[in-house]
């Protein structure tokens, strides 16, 4: 794999707050990047980085072994950009946004497939401002798309939608990595980081606290499994106790806790029940998330 | 070039749709023509060197839609378009950020050049406007009037915080000028005190050399107003180049 995005030491200081305190990843073309923390942590100062929209002062950005502080025009051409809190005049329509993003590239797409794909086809001739939250966020991805980029920023993409609104932006999402694009982007749900992401690096107080998939991040940092069920009579938890991955069980009534970790858990705590012969129903597991990844790497609860 | 003329086509219909820019430089500028001419008529009057009320008042006009477009419009539009984030979308793509800027220079002087021609030919019709000046001067005093102008909107955009601020700022400097500076009255009929006060304002001058350069003057008895415009184009361009923000 090439590498789209190479950042080795960013930093980035205003005035007395470093935003971005000496930070380095590479990102996979082909790849769905994403970036997590709560409000502050310095993602969108590092998006705005690679967009080329702020000057770093320390470390380098590039992007295809271009600088986007300096080669901005050649970068602009091959990137696709959705920012955070930007609008467009209130009282230009949407085709006319299009047709005249258009304008601004070597080689556009046709825009009218464009707005088919993200079904806001209809709302052509509406104005930006009467868009609901929804269409704008999903013209601002048919914006970002408007010269076919190789490489699709977006910055908290789905913050200030409702469930259903961002569920299909994810699926907007996965379709432009379907395409063969890189995607990068930030966010401060996890959840969406973990439906999304191949890769998810967790940023606090502008430092990196971990990166990895998301899988491998709950798996290495996100600390227990529980498993719950419910037995019928008696049954001897000295014997689940000993299991190896075990850390606690508690029982309460018939209803059984156990919490611990590793892959063999859940099959574990089964075979050993059916060897003991004891009668149980309702066995459900549950994993940690990203959620509970950030809370044990940063000690803090996300802020939404 | 092709991008600078596709975003100004575009800005032009977004300002089209803007019923308060459309209202200040398009149909202003007529209800006073209305309204002034309609009360005293056109007839040759000493008091203005033998010309009557309109023709004296129409390159009046033509400041305060000057005035108006630069003050107001442009330091609006510029600062609310900053406020937005309008501008950081605009420049995470290929278009040259000076660009953004050159096109509501554009949009702005074909508005305000559009409301002046519009002024002029219903001055003519309804009032038998006379001119005795030359085309070509007073399309070139009225373009560095724009610029100049243009440029102090530029400059009230950059030092205002907000969108609301800025409006707050053109208003009280926009006011004083027109009523004080003889674009909506003839100065005239102004009191000594008054006047020299006037003299002070920067439009003051904008409204001096347009109606010299109607009644067809030499633009050497208006070397004072051409200085002060040029100074205003120059400070105006020079401060807001260094204090102009994107966001």
């Amino acid at each position: 794999m090439t590498a789209a995005i190479r950042v080795e030491d960013l930093r980035k200081v205003y005035s007395s707050l470093t935003a971005v305190d000496g930070i380095s990843f590479d990102v996979a073309a082909g790849e769905i990047f994403g970036v997590v923390g709560p409000n502050g942590a310095g993602k969108t100062t590092t998006i705005e980085c690679l967009e080329g929209l702020r000057t770093p002062d320390g470390g380098s950005v590039r992007l295809w072994n271009l600088d986007p502080a300096r080669d901005g025009r050649i970068v602009r051409e091959r990137i696709g950009v959705q920012l955070q809190n930007s609008a467009l005049p209130e009282d230009i329509r949407v085709w006319e946004a299009l047709d005249l993003f258009s304008s601004y590239y070597r080689h556009p797409v046709p825009w009218g497939p464009l707005l088919e794909r993200l079904g806001i086809a209809e709302k052509r001739r509406s104005a930006y401002a009467h868009l609901s939250g929804g269409e704008k966020q999903r013209l601002s991805i048919a914006l970002a798309l408007i010269n076919d980029p190789d490489l699709v920023f977006l910055d908290e993409l789905t913050t200030g939608l409702d469930p259903q609104a961002r569920r299909s932006m994810w699926d907007l999402v996965r379709d432009i990595r379907r395409r063969g694009r890189t995607v990068f982007l930030t966010t401060h749900f996890m959840e969406e980081a973990e439906q999304l992401c191949d890769r998810v690096l967790v940023m606090d107080r502008g430092r990196i606290v971990a990166l990895d998939s998301p899988e491998n991040l709950v798996r290495t940092l996100g600390g227990e499994t529980q498993v719950l069920f419910t037995v019928d009579g008696k049954c001897d938890l000295g014997r689940l106790e000993i299991l190896p991955g075990v850390k606690r069980v508690a029982a309460s009534g018939g209803r059984v806790t156990v919490t611990g970790s590793g892959d063999r858990l859940v099959a574990l705590i089964v075979n050993a029940l059916d060897a003991e012969g004891v009668n149980f129903r309702d066995l459900r597991s549950e994993h940690p998330n990203l959620e509970d990844v950030f809370l044990a790497v940063t000690g803090e609860v996300m802020r939404d | 070039m092709h991008g600078l003329l596709k975003l100004a086509w575009v800005e032009a219909k977004i300002y089209l749709r803007q019923p308060e820019a459309f209202f200040f430089t398009l149909v202003f500028p007529l209800l006073l023509l209305f309204l002034f001419g309609g009360i005293f008529g056109n007839k040759p009057h000493p008091l203005f060197g033998g010309r009557g009320t309109v023709d004296v008042s129409t390159p009046a006009y033509m400041a305060l839609i000057i005035g108006s477009t630069g003050l107001i419009s442009i330091s609006i539009a510029v600062s609310g378009y900053r406020e937005k984030g309008i501008l950081r979308r605009y420049r995470a793509t290929p278009l040259r950020p000076a660009t953004i800027l050159a096109a509501q220079v554009l949009v702005h002087y074909v508005m305000s050049l559009a409301g002046a021609c519009l002024l002029v030919a219903a001055a003519r019709l309804l009032f038998g406007l006379r001119f005795s000046g030359r085309m070509e001067s007073v399309f070139a005093g009225f373009t560095l009037s724009c610029l100049s102008f243009f440029a102090a909107g530029f400059l009230l955009a950059s030092l205002a915080r907000n969108t609301r601020s800025a409006y707050i700022l053109g208003m009280v400097i926009y006011f004083p000028n027109i009523f004080l500076s003889g674009a909506t009255f003839p100065r005239e009929i102004f009191p000594p005190v008054i006047r020299t006060i006037s003299e002070a304002l920067p439009i003051t001058h904008v409204v001096s050399l347009l109606q010299g350069l109607w009644i067809g003057n030499p633009w050497s008895r208006h070397l004072t107003e051409v200085l002060v415009l040029v100074g205003i184009l120059a400070a105006g361009v020079i401060i807001s180049a260094r204090v102009f923000r994107w966001e």
